[in-house]
């Protein structure tokens, strides 16, 4: 039996989106699981790290003790700032967004389609909704990967033929990372990257709602 | 020219009508003007429409927010570019009075938000952007397509008063930021009839600030505060990290 939790944990799930960054990109990360790619080691790779608040060049999480309380990351957790960082008002970041310099953009969601589709600021049955700087992000980053749970908490499949939740911009998704393993939207079905230890495609394929394309062992754009 | 030092956050905010527009900078904890939300809250306008990147209380320890002001029946309406948290376990507490209607919002993309700030502080009356384009936030609405790419029309946002919150300020107004204080205030500031400062550090004398080094000159700012020790002022807090 498949179980939600198996596969890739947590920052795992990050590593492997991060080792994707190429070096010298300028990469966003969003909220919850795309902020720990910043703790990932790839070596010498030189990433510039920008944040929608108009922080340019974070670094780590700040250690307990050494918070500047007043410089934070999208997620509000205090992170600490790299040699040649920077910080500009809103307006300025996000030019910097719309004006196509993010070379990826690393988002959570709660749907994928096999189109690019994505869909991760309305809940079903919601009245309000939480955009942030998804949608600028999504409509104007050079690249948009992804970073969720294969499953739903009742068992439903997050990669999915068409999404049922509101879109955050259509057909951007690159490329998914779940604790199962690593995706493609390939317009008429998933490319299968990467499986993650344990995982069968027999699996993936009960739990996905497209068709699965091909099980290729490296996606482009594979970092080195 | 009389001063732009007020005494306390009660007397900046004394002139706030019933129907104002009230824009607060702010980026979870940096630069948010909890002092003067506090002094908002105390003053007690109402039918307000308040403008700000989310509504409050996704974070522990809750400070003063719109939430707040929510709660007490001040608030009209809300312009945010969060409604809502984005995970069903965390309920926001402006939720509920949004759900039952008491409360109307308009939901912003967060760039949107800040370019249509920094549209009505620089008399630019509207502006088209590719974000939300294809969304549910773009139904119905006027789209142009240019140069082969379809964009969404977003009108400017200007407000009565903007709360900014500043690391240092001279008196006439010029203002430092410190880090990611600056976020949306700048923005807020070129976009209100009034823009109310409570500042970290002293006030310094007029002149004090390296023109070269001024974020946001003195010319957008009207009233300046300096923030009182705790606990008579509100500071930044470490956040309590929750397991999501």
């Amino acid at each position: 039996m498949s179980d939600a939790t198996k596969g890739w944990g947590r920052q795992q799930m990050a590593d492997r989106i991060a080792h994707e960054f190429q070096d010298g990109w300028i990469v966003n990360l969003g909220v919850g699981m795309p902020t720990l790619c910043s703790n990932t080691d790839i070596g010498d790779r030189h990433i510039i790290y920008h944040s929608e608040n108009g922080v340019i060049g974070y670094g780590p999480i700040a250690p307990a003790g050494q918070e500047d309380l007043n410089l934070v990351n999208a997620g509000g957790q205090n992170v600490t700032l790299n040699p040649g960082a920077a910080v500009v008002h809103h307006a300025d970041s996000f030019a910097i967004i719309r004006g196509g310099r993010i070379d990826v953009t690393v988002l959570g969601a709660y749907e994928v389609a096999e189109n690019g589709d994505f869909a991760n600021w309305k809940l079903a049955g919601a009245k309000g909704g939480g955009i942030g700087g998804a949608m600028d992000l999504a409509a104007c980053a050079k690249r948009v990967f992804v970073i969720m749970e294969h499953l739903t908490r009742d068992g439903r499949p997050r990669l999915v033929q068409r999404c049922a939740l509101p879109v955050t911009a259509p057909g951007v998704v690159k490329l998914v990372a779940t604790n199962w393993g690593l995706f493609e939207p390939a317009g008429e079905g998933f490319r299968v990257c990467e499986l993650a230890p344990g995982i069968t495609l027999d699996e993936v394929r009960a739990a996905t709602g497209g068709a699965l394309l091909a099980w290729l062992r490296h996606c482009e754009p594979k970092a080195k | 020219m009389g001063t732009k030092q007020y005494a306390s956050f009660r007397e900046a905010v004394a002139d706030i009508p019933d129907g104002a527009t009230v824009a607060f900078g702010g980026f979870a904890m940096p630069g948010t003007p909890f002092n003067l939300i506090k002094a908002l809250a105390e003053h007690g306008a109402k039918n307000l429409t308040l403008i700000a990147n989310t509504t409050g209380g996704a974070q522990q320890p809750r400070m003063p927010d719109i939430g707040l002001l929510v709660e007490q029946g001040q608030v009209r309406k809300v312009i945010c570019a969060f409604t809502a948290a984005t995970r069903a376990s965390d309920v926001l507490p402006f939720t509920r009075y949004y759900e039952t209607g008491e409360v109307e919002a308009e939901l912003v993309p967060q760039g949107t938000l800040a370019e249509r700030l920094r549209a009505a502080g620089a008399g630019i009356p509207a502006f088209y952007t590719p974000t939300a384009v294809g969304t549910e936030l773009a139904a119905g609405r006027e789209t142009r397509v240019i140069k082969g790419r379809e964009y969404l029309l977003e009108y400017a946002l200007p407000v009565d008063f903007a709360f900014l919150r500043a690391c240092r300020a001279d008196a006439f107004g010029n203002l430092q930021f410190h880090r990611s204080q600056r976020n949306f205030n700048p923005l807020m500031a070129m976009a209100a009839h009034v823009a109310i400062v409570e500042v970290d550090e002293d006030i310094l004398p007029t002149g004090a600030i390296d023109p070269d080094q001024v974020h946001t000159p003195g010319i957008f700012i009207h009233r300046l505060v300096k923030v009182p020790p705790s606990p008579d002022g509100i500071w930044p807090i470490r956040r309590q990290e929750r397991r999501r």
